[in-house]
């Protein structure tokens, strides 16, 4: 007979332990200028909720001021936001689940130890939860405060935003565990990975877009519209008395407008709970199952097409070296679904962007010969926004993802410069290419003069160089090198310094080209002669800073990664 | 062929590796053993070129690494203890891309990349992505990689972790095979018997420095060892007493 052994039972704080200490000794480290990257995030952080804070704010002031739509519109606002944040944690939660309960590093020990399923269940929902919901939390606490300072709602209204937004955060953390639990039980969980990656992009391009052709901004003019009927229907949004989303608005709304309502906060618990014991009893019938699925591999072969033959005839004046690190990068790419997947955002960015552009109101009263021809000009400016936010997200983590096989390139007799240059190649040809058609097509759309055509592919063309140039800079000096999800390296402080650099960079190059182009302008105006000089060194300086800020970032990368020891 | 004078390698206070004299000879194979922590690692890397020295000089058949690190590396193929490659490129793939690196390409390397592919049994598996491996796939494609484009000298790190018997016992086969066609290998194991049957010499370093080289003979004579074995030998110059912690453990 076997001998009786004492049952342990490790505790939920025990499980929750080691991230806290992780997180500790990460805020504890004692790296080189981490003040100086603390202050700089807070700054930003800080500036970013004052935006919101104030934005919103002046937004529901107006509203007060609007006489029997106010309210409502109001209350519709927060309809929106609330139902957005819902869906955003929804995806945010079914993505992150599959990181937490199935493909976690820490999984092997705690499934194999003497763990109870509700425990494991407990930690890892709540790791779950945490992880998909602080970004949530973060934009939720400018826009209460809006809504709190605009309608007054007193000492107490953080403690009924708390109350109402804890299982807010509950529910979909809970149902977007049960639906990865689900599909990881039907498909391999690296399979899993790749179809939630298209799914995530799919819907937050689907968003984006939705958002975009609601064309919320009409809704601060109501008097534009031909009738209170197409106000209305502009505002309808997808909504259900049984969503959470409905709940939060209806208790924060009741609270301040002084008529409290506590159904909604009851049903929010409720369900929270239901939610919960639901979900456990789930995960006690399906993990088992899920996890030892979750532990195979996808078997997938990649047999020689004629594409790698023709890359290889396409490339092969670059030499052997330098065409096999160019294949190397593009077979990694669209491979990569998670990379790839993220092309269908970049669609929709481009799609948004054109269709600000062709709505912009450049015919009519009060619209003269100077402002048709700036806007084009400044168009440069949110088209060096966009490629930038592409380059940060496709260039900026190339470096990082070399992380683990650097060895194998230290190792190699080849020239780090090789490297960087080949992927700089890599992945400036096709922005731009982008940026080229982004501002041909808005061009065309706003039916600019040849002098600014000429203008802006001249300065398209050095901008997109020289960003994806700094992409790879910035890139190489904060590299992530241990991350294991390439989605999350832009959003790192480096990323952050990348995007401030560009914005410097954007912003430098249309001050130096502003000069000559209002001199040409006038001279077209007045029909007086333009002064060449002007040209030469306006648009002499802007190459001059594109040019060096190509080289030197992709220089100083070289010293870096030469230095790197892993 | 592979030279080491004076190498030193400090991070902060530490020195990971002090001063050491080395000389290994074409042709030889040549064993690196110590204790965990020793710096067995972290001069292997250096040799490789990934890891660059506080002090001293490396030379790889005459050339200076420091100096002429690309004409260095040219010459050299390096095994890491740990397997990570690209996951999202296949096994022929991942070797063409090596042997690129080496500028090397065409029939000789397909040939090549095909033979090694099939000496460790991974040929059903040659177009599979690497995700898909197993460990010890993923170290013969890493081991099958510093072949593929013939270097001079390989560099091992713990060559047999990860290993079944029979890719074990090709790899001490190819060793073999390749020193005596006049190529020079340098491995690090802790597989003691490995080390006693395969290497021509032998060294043991311990906290940062060469504690004995020679062959078996001369490390037996400098230990005092008599007719003792490798294990003996190790356990003596490193100052290790496994069977007193052993005791302890079990008693505590």
């Amino acid at each position: 007979m076997p001998e009786q052994v004492l049952r342990p039972d490790p505790s939920l704080a025990l499980l929750l332990r080691p991230k806290w200490l992780t997180a500790r000794a990460r805020a504890m480290t004692n790296e080189r200028g981490r003040t100086a990257r603390f202050g700089m995030l807070a700054a930003v952080g800080l500036g970013f909720w004052a935006f919101i804070f104030t934005l919103l704010y002046k937004l529901l002031v107006y509203f007060r001021g609007v006489p029997e739509l106010g309210p409502f519109l109001a209350g519709k606002l927060l309809g929106l936001i609330l139902i957005g944040f819902f869906s955003l944690l929804l995806l945010s939660n079914i993505i992150t689940a599959l990181s937490s309960f199935f493909l976690a590093r820490d999984l092997d020990l705690l499934v194999a130890g003497p763990v109870d399923w509700l425990t494991l269940y407990g930690a890892k929902l709540l790791e779950t939860g945490v992880n998909a919901s602080w970004m949530v939390v973060l934009m939720g606490i400018p826009m209460f405060a809006a809504y709190g300072v605009a309608y007054q709602g007193g000492w107490a209204f953080p403690l009924i935003v708390l109350a109402v937004f804890l299982p807010f955060l509950v529910v979909p953390a809970v149902v977007g565990s049960a639906i990865t639990l689900i599909l990881v039980n039907v498909f391999p969980a690296r399979r899993t990975r790749d179809i939630l990656s298209v799914i995530a992009v799919l819907a937050a391009g689907g968003i984006v877009l939705l958002f975009r052709i609601v064309r919320p901004e009409r809704l601060a003019r109501p008097e534009g519209f031909r009738s209170l009927v197409e106000f209305v229907t502009i505002l309808r949004t997808p909504t259900s008395p049984f969503l959470p989303s409905e709940w939060v608005q209806k208790t924060v709304l009741g609270w301040l407008n002084h008529r409290p309502d506590w159904l909604p906060l009851y049903l929010l618990w409720s369900t929270a709970a239901a939610a919960f014991v639901l979900g456990a009893l789930l995960h006690r019938a399906l993990y088992a199952t899920g996890f030892s699925k979750a532990q195979e591999s996808a078997q997938r072969w990649v047999r020689g097409s004629s594409t790698t033959g023709l890359g290889h005839r396409l490339l092969s004046p670059l030499g052997i070296l330098r065409r096999e690190l160019v294949l190397k990068e593009l077979r990694l790419f669209f491979r990569d679904t998670t990379q790839w997947s993220q092309l269908i955002l970049l669609a929709v960015l481009v799609v948004v962007y054109v269709f600000n552009i062709k709505y912009l109101p450049l015919k009519g009263e009060g619209i003269t010969f100077f402002l048709v021809n700036v806007i084009p000009f400044l168009n440069l400016v949110l088209a060096g926004f966009v490629l930038a936010s592409i380059a940060a997200r496709f260039i900026f983590p190339s470096v990082s993802l070399e992380g683990r096989t650097l060895w194998l390139l230290r190792s190699s007799p080849m020239p780090v410069k090789d490297l960087l240059w080949a992927k700089f190649w890599v992945g400036t040809t096709p922005l731009l290419l982008l940026a080229l058609g982004i501002v041909g097509v808005t061009n065309a759309l706003l039916q600019v003069s040849d002098f600014m055509f000429a203008v802006s592919v001249m300065t398209i063309t050095f901008m997109t160089l020289a960003l994806c140039g700094m992409a790879l800079g910035f890139g190489t000096l904060f590299p992530q090198f241990e991350t294991e999800n390439a989605a999350q390296i832009p959003t790192s402080f480096g990323g952050l310094m990348f995007m401030i650099a560009s914005v410097c960079l954007i912003a430098a190059v249309i001050v130096l080209e502003a000069r000559p182009v209002y001199g040409y302008l006038s001279s077209q105006f007045y029909n007086t002669p333009a002064d060449p000089r002007e040209m030469v060194i306006g648009f002499g300086l802007a190459i001059a800073l594109c040019v060096a800020a190509t080289v030197i970032p992709i220089g100083i990368a070289r010293r870096r990664l030469e230095a790197v020891e892993r | 062929m592979i030279s080491l004078r004076r190498l030193t390698k400090r991070y902060g206070s530490f020195t990971a590796v002090d001063a050491i004299d080395l000389e290994v000879p074409k042709g030889e194979l040549f064993g690196f053993l110590g204790p965990n922590g020793a710096g067995k690692t972290t001069t292997l890397r250096m040799i490789a070129g990934i890891l660059k020295p506080t002090g001293g000089e490396i030379s790889i058949a005459g050339v200076d690494i420091g100096r002429d690190p690309i004409g260095a590396k040219m010459r050299l193929g390096f095994i890491p203890d740990r397997p990570f490659i690209y996951e999202k490129l296949t096994g022929a793939e991942f070797l063409r891309f090596v042997a690129g690196l080496y500028d090397q390409e065409g029939a000789e390397v397909e040939h090549r990349a095909r033979e090694l592919l099939a000496l460790f049994d991974l040929e059903e598996w040659r177009d599979e992505l690497v995700e898909s491996y197993s460990h010890g796939m993923r170290q013969k494609l890493i081991i099958s990689s510093a072949f593929v484009h013939r270097p001079e000298v390989i560099v091992v790190d713990e060559p047999m972790v990860g290993l079944d018997p029979k890719a074990a016992r090709i790899l001490k086969d190819l060793f073999r095979e390749y020193t005596h066609r006049g190529h020079t290998i340098m491995m690090s194991t802790h597989t003691l018997e490995v080390a006693e049957t395969l290497c021509d010499r032998v060294a043991i370093i311990a906290k940062g420095t060469i504690r004995a080289c020679g062959t078996m003979a001369e490390l037996r004579q400098s230990a005092d060892a008599g007719t003792q074995g490798l294990e003996q030998i190790f356990l003596r110059l490193t100052g290790e007493n496994a069977a007193r912690e052993l005791v302890d453990v079990l008693d505590a």
